[in-house]
């Protein structure tokens, strides 16, 4: 089978045109052999993403409960979504993930660029802090939040003991009350994913090319002008797509969440990836949880599109 | 002296040397090329100029004043790189007009400042594209706008034409000579191609090893190389160079070799005859070799084994050899004639070379 195709390739360029008709000669494999080698991760896809999607807005219009066979689960039409519309719970999950989602991003964009900024040059043992910083994204995000529950605690945290000891600072419940759970969230997904940004920001910099720079040198730009007027712009379609990651993250955020706060208290941390889970696996409105999941579909693919409108990446992809 | 002035500069990097010792002196308005072989130390000599490269020893001077330790930008300097070195994320105008926005010149001067470089170069329908919408020749031309726009007073060139087609860079070198006309800066520029390096500059430095080997007008250094690496640098095909003794004296001197026996021109004998060493090398343009004897005299017949001729429009190139080496000439036989075979050529002896064989020192 091979064999024919290679052959049949082979003959094929040298054929005129003309003759094509005429001698009958076999079909040009080299239009289907890329579909060939896509084929596996294509797959792939639609049996592991696409499927799942489509299958969960087909359950949104159900109401089914794990453990029920789902011939037995009603067709409810659109009641699960006017049921979202008009539920404050998802409401509120949804200002939290914003609220979240804000705050983290923007102080991870600040203090990815800025390390990278300044560990950008060889200094000496650059290369010890890169790694040092790098270590927080290799820890799985479930020991990621059993550390964070640990050190928060009220009563046996280092973090209460520490601020005891260094500040005099009367021990907090962290993770108890709504505005610290909320911080202490954020300061952990600060904590694990500003060396993301870290590490695409350094790697962006570092590929721009040194007579541009040297060039901005000449011209008369001082080091600050030299960062805001040409690096940060050159590199801008590579923080758009930092920002796009860690945006869809933001929706994506469970484990950390569930395992440090679960949500709680009240519903001060409870994302709306968290919200959903809770509704699917505690609840168990499946549907339910499906419509809502849907929403969030919804709402990631928007907000992409719109970074990607405003700050298309390819627009200056150039080989200056 | 104004212009710009080297002294004793050293470069190392740790205990690899770069540049020994090195000392220039390049006068105001004047256009000099540095050429030379890659890693011989010409653009770094000319970064340490800009300001990009740090000096080890040594003075930098321009305009009178010591820049030694001075930033780039307070050099009065302008730089085309060989990358063009563009902002990508500017528009032409942007790009041009950058040193200027950021030295706070007022808008409307920026304005007309850009807009007669842009005329200058052709360049006045571009002003609102990004350099990626722009052909090569076109970015160049944008990279030596944004020079001309400074203002400076000393144009660095690093290689600026390397990454243009053959046609292109022979246009863009007319284009630069007529610039130095119009701006009557002093410029320095760095290249590795000899011919670029003997049509525009005033006077050529050329290096070898961090070293200054010759300076001088290019008529200089092709006529009267010091040395053997100058002699065979300059010039295209490359001078041929034939181990030979010296034998005789006086009017009777003789270069004898394997396969021949040339005497040496009156030009040549004083020096000849007073050179310590006998033994030498005889150095032989490709171009200074003809098929029929001209009508002075003043030639050596040679018999060269001719392995190809490449036929080239009015002459043809011969690759042959002479008593076993290799050796290459060209010869003005009109673009009629059949390719030429072995057999006896003649050599112009006023135009022959005689180098110290152990020194390369030219005698």
């Amino acid at each position: 089978m091979a064999n024919a195709a290679i052959s049949a390739n082979s003959s094929e360029p040298s054929a005129p045109d003309g003759d094509r008709s005429v001698a009958k000669a076999p079909r040009d494999y080299r239009n289907i052999a890329p579909y060939f080698f896509i084929a596996p991760a294509v797959f792939v896809m639609l049996v592991g993403l696409v499927y799942p999607v489509f299958d969960s807005l087909y359950l949104s219009f159900f109401d089914w409960k794990i453990g029920e066979p789902f011939s037995k689960a009603d067709n409810v039409g659109f009641t699960n979504y006017l049921r979202m519309f008009s539920d404050p719970d998802v409401w509120e999950s949804i200002w939290v993930t914003f609220r979240f989602g804000f705050w983290t991003i923007t102080l991870e964009m600040f203090l990815g660029v800025t390390l990278a900024l300044m560990l950008e040059k060889p200094i000496r043992g650059a290369s010890i802090f890169r790694t040092i910083f790098i270590l927080p994204l290799m820890v799985s995000p479930v020991v990621v939040g059993l550390i964070w529950r640990y050190l928060f605690d009220a009563r046996v945290g280092w973090i209460n003991y520490y601020l005891g000891i260094w500040f005099g600072i009367e021990p907090q419940v962290w993770l108890g009350d709504a505005e610290l759970a909320f911080f202490a969230i954020v300061f952990t997904d600060i904590w694990q994913w500003t060396p993301f940004i870290f590490i695409i920001v350094i790697a962006g910099l570092q590929a721009l090319p040194s007579e541009v720079l040297e060039a901005s040198r000449i011209d008369g730009a001082n080091w600050w002008q030299q960062i805001f007027l040409v690096k940060l712009p050159m590199i801008s379609s590579i923080l758009v797509i930092a920002l796009l990651m860690r945006l869809i993250d933001v929706f994506r955020a469970l484990e950390v969440m569930y395992i440090m706060t679960g949500g709680g208290p009240g519903r001060a941390t409870e994302l709306l990836s968290l919200h959903i889970y809770n509704r699917a696996f505690d609840a168990q409105l499946l549907g339910y949880a499906s419509a809502i999941a849907v929403l969030l579909i919804v709402i990631v693919t928007v907000l992409s599109a719109g970074i990607l409108i405003i700050g298309n990446p390819m627009k200056d992809k150039s080989d200056v | 002296m104004p212009g710009v002035g080297l002294n004793n500069v050293v470069k190392a990097y740790g205990s690899t040397v770069i540049i020994p010792d090195l000392s220039l002196d390049i006068r105001e308005s004047e256009f000099v090329v540095i050429v030379g072989p890659s890693g011989c130390g010409k653009s770094t000599t000319l970064r340490m100029v800009a300001g990009l490269e740090s000096v080890s020893a040594g003075t930098i001077h321009i305009r009178d004043r010591d820049v030694t330790y001075a930033a780039p930008k307070a050099r009065d300097i302008a730089m085309v790189f060989q990358s063009y070195a563009l902002y990508p994320h500017m528009d032409v105008a942007g790009n041009m007009s950058f040193a200027l926005r950021l030295a706070g010149t007022p808008r409307a001067e920026i304005d007309q400042r850009v807009k007669r470089a842009a005329e200058m170069l052709e360049l006045t329908d571009y002003l609102d594209r990004k350099p990626k919408d722009l052909s090569g020749g076109q970015r160049q031309r944008v990279a030596m706008g944004r020079s001309i726009v400074r203002d400076a007073y000393v144009f660095l060139f690093d290689e600026p034409l390397s990454n243009l087609d053959a046609k292109l860079r022979s246009t863009m070198r007319t284009e630069l000579a007529i610039l130095h006309k119009k701006l009557d800066r002093t410029m320095i520029y760095v290249t590795h191609d000899q011919i670029e390096a003997m049509t525009m500059a005033d006077r050529i430095v050329i290096m070898d090893q961090g070293i200054i080997q010759q300076v001088g007008s290019p008529r200089d250094v092709y006529t009267a190389p010091k040395n053997r690496f100058v002699a065979g640098f300059i010039g295209s095909p490359s001078m041929n160079f034939l181990d030979g003794e010296l034998h005789g004296s006086g009017s009777k001197l003789e270069v004898h070799g394997q396969g021949f026996k040339i005497p040496v021109s009156k030009r040549m004998q004083i020096t000849a005859n007073a050179a310590k060493d006998r033994r030498v090398t005889l150095g032989m343009r490709p171009e200074h070799f003809a098929a029929t004897a001209n009508k002075d005299g003043k030639y050596a017949a040679l018999n060269l084994d001719v392995d190809v001729a490449e036929y080239i429009g009015s002459s043809q190139f011969l690759a042959a050899s002479l008593g076993g080496q290799p050796i290459t000439a060209t010869v003005d036989v009109g673009p009629d004639a059949e390719p030429m075979g072995s057999g006896q050529y003649f050599f112009d002896t006023n135009r022959m070379y005689l180098f110290d064989r152990a020194s390369g020192e030219a005698l």
